[in-house]
């Protein structure tokens, strides 16, 4: 009986025989023989149509048997056939460009630093921005414009009403959806030839890397230090650049941190500041247009990076003062003490970044020695009109915005000057915007010996939301 | 996953760094069919395609059929293949997937203008659905060890 000489990736379909012994006159017969007997192998030697692959090669012997008679080729008792894999593969194929999409591009495509190269580049490239806030909004937005193929986007939050005065991915009518649903309808809108690749979770130690992976370039617009440190260490260690911008009232600053050519933002920023003294946009605001310039300066990098022109803005840090409307650069050097990208890196792999920031899970903080009260509670408190002192430590120009009206106003920073304004007898409840500044507080007055002071968990906000709407939210 | 000693993966980026802009192409040669896959040798090919070298490759089958007669007299198994991407990523590119054959592991280096960059190594699924990224991992030469 002719035998059949399998190669090493088809043996275990065939108990891992080398040489299976078959029946049949002809190289079909042989073959159908050997399907039959086992199955496996049938998908791997064979089309959906039933032809056989075409990168399947057989030889009779040590001819091809497409210059013999094909599948009618006789076989003898003494033949060989040997099913040998035409090993080949190649680079992607260049994205071609449609007529539509040359249309679409056409002020890029007359442009020779771009032209056709560039905006195949520009097609060809995969852009994973993590947030689709402030500046993950313009950001995706001019890249989906410019035809960047691929945009991932990493954020798990949902539309909220204070979004809007500079999020301009969303409309109105998103108020509650999910911003990643928003997001890609918006993006597909402005540009249906982007693949827009959402990631609607949280980006953690756990899942960076995986995500990372099938992007060429990281865009960082997150607004808290523990996911800015995740970014950087997973952008070092997975070779990345990562485009990064942050914003605060009225400044910014943007840069790319890339290991491989230059600092890394640990370079910049070796250890993370003590948590709650630089405080979020959320805490302290942000001027709404001002993501938009550094959001837009990130596209602007980004797109730099794929088209490999210009010069980026890796080893410099770009400061942006909105009031003044000055641009000043530093020049960032690479820390060769560096504890991630130095030459003796003592974190090589990602770590738990909210302890490294200092930061407490919300459980452990709320119980952290700060005495809280629950808006319930405070609404039984005044309807009883029990006698107690409320405290109200936010800055002046919240107390326009809403306020308790029987309220006792010293913002925080004043706290210490007027604690003679306060009795340690009264009992006392303090509060601010959403309950951060006067938890601060609660410490402040109780290491001067006050003992009867509440926090109200959640602020003032947290009560218009539950007990009184007609008190608006900020 | 695919394990490959610091040295031979530094092979594997010389021949991708001379053969720019085509691509290159060679064998895996090693241990392991059956257990975790460890990479002893890497053994270059030549790239038999007549056009399109630099964003194509093809192994003869001839060559192939060598390469695999060798390893079977060595004793060792062929574990897979890798190749170049000239000035694009260490990806697999839809073209690779069509082509490639389980169990097999198909080791991609891209090449940026000359200088090799990434690396990863793909499998396919039994059955041809997906070609999966697997971990690839990187040893230091015998005798050396990390300070």
């Amino acid at each position: 009986m002719p035998k059949v000489l399998l190669p090493t990736p088809l043996r275990p379909f065939a108990e891992g025989a080398a040489s299976v012994e078959v029946s049949g006159g002809t190289v079909t017969d042989a073959l159908e023989s050997l399907v039959s007997r086992y199955q496996g192998l049938r998908n791997h030697l064979y089309d959906d149509a039933g032809k056989l692959r075409s990168f399947v090669n057989v030889y009779r012997n040590d001819e091809d048997i497409r210059y013999l008679q094909k599948g009618e080729t006789p076989l003898s008792d003494r033949d060989a056939l040997s099913i040998i894999p035409s090993i080949a593969g190649g680079a992607p194929e260049d994205a071609a460009l449609s007529n539509e999409e040359i249309r679409r591009y056409s002020r890029h495509l007359i442009m020779p630093e771009v032209g056709m190269e560039g905006q195949k580049k520009l097609k060809a490239a995969r852009v994973l921005a993590i947030g689709t806030g402030g500046l993950g909004s313009p950001l995706s937005l001019y890249l989906a414009a410019a035809g960047v193929g691929t945009i991932g986007l990493v954020d798990f939050d949902v539309v909220d009403d204070s979004n809007l005065q500079r999020q301009v991915l969303f409309s109105t009518g998103d108020v509650g959806r999910p911003k990643l649903a928003a997001a890609t309808e918006r993006l597909r809108g402005i540009n249906p030839h982007v693949e827009v690749v959402p990631f609607e979770e949280r980006l953690t130690s756990e899942n960076a890397l995986e995500i990372f992976r099938d992007f060429d370039i990281v865009a960082d617009g997150t607004d808290n230090f523990p996911t800015r440190y995740l970014v950087n260490d997973a952008c070092v260690f997975t070779g990345k650049p990562n485009v990064y911008a942050s914003i605060f009232r009225f400044e910014g600053q943007a840069s790319i941190f890339w290991a491989e050519k230059g600092p890394c933002y640990r370079c910049l920023y070796p250890e993370p500041p003590p948590p709650g003294l630089v405080p979020s946009c959320a805490e302290g605001g942000v001027l709404g247009i001002l993501p938009g310039l550094l959001g837009v300066i990130q596209a602007t990098e980004t797109i730099k990076l794929i088209l490999d022109s210009g010069d980026p803005l890796v080893g410099r840090l770009l400061l942006v003062d909105a009031l003044s409307m000055r641009f000043r650069e530093l020049k960032l050097r690479k820390n060769p003490e560096c504890v991630v990208c130095g030459p003796h890196p003592t974190v090589t792999k990602l770590v738990d970044y909210e302890a490294f920031c200092g930061i407490q899970p919300e459980a452990a903080a709320s119980s952290n020695g700060v005495p809280e009260i629950s808006v319930e509670e405070l609404k039984a408190l005044r309807d009883r009109t029990a006698p107690f002192v409320l405290v109200d430590v936010r800055e002046p120009h919240e107390f326009a915005i809403s306020s308790f009206p029987e309220s006792v106003k010293i913002p925080l920073g004043t706290l210490p000057e007027h604690l003679n304004e306060l009795s340690s007898a009264d009992d006392i409840v303090v509060h601010c915007k959403s309950g951060g500044r006067s938890a601060k507080a609660v410490q402040l007055l109780r290491q001067a010996g006050f003992r009867k002071v509440r926090n109200l968990a959640g602020g003032i906000n947290r009560y218009a939301e539950v007990i009184d709407p007609s008190i608006p939210r900020y | 996953m695919i394990t490959i000693d610091l040295r031979l993966l530094e092979e594997i980026r010389d021949h991708g760094r001379e053969a720019y802009p085509e691509e290159c192409c060679g064998a895996l040669l090693g241990t392991g069919r059956d257990g975790p896959a460890l990479v002893t040798r890497v053994e270059r090919m030549r790239n038999s395609r007549g056009e399109e070298r630099r964003r194509r490759y093809t192994i003869d089958p001839l060559e192939y059929v060598q390469i695999e007669r060798q390893a079977d007299e060595e004793g060792i198994e062929v574990l897979g293949f890798y190749h170049s991407h000239p000035d694009h990523p260490a990806r697999p590119s839809e073209y690779d997937r069509e082509r490639a054959f389980p169990f097999f592991h198909y080791v991609v280096l891209g090449v940026a203008a000359g200088q090799p960059g990434d690396v990863g190594s793909f499998v396919l699924s039994e059955d041809r659905g997906v070609f999966e990224r697997e971990e690839l991992s990187i040893e230091a030469p015998e005798g050396v060890t990390h300070a």
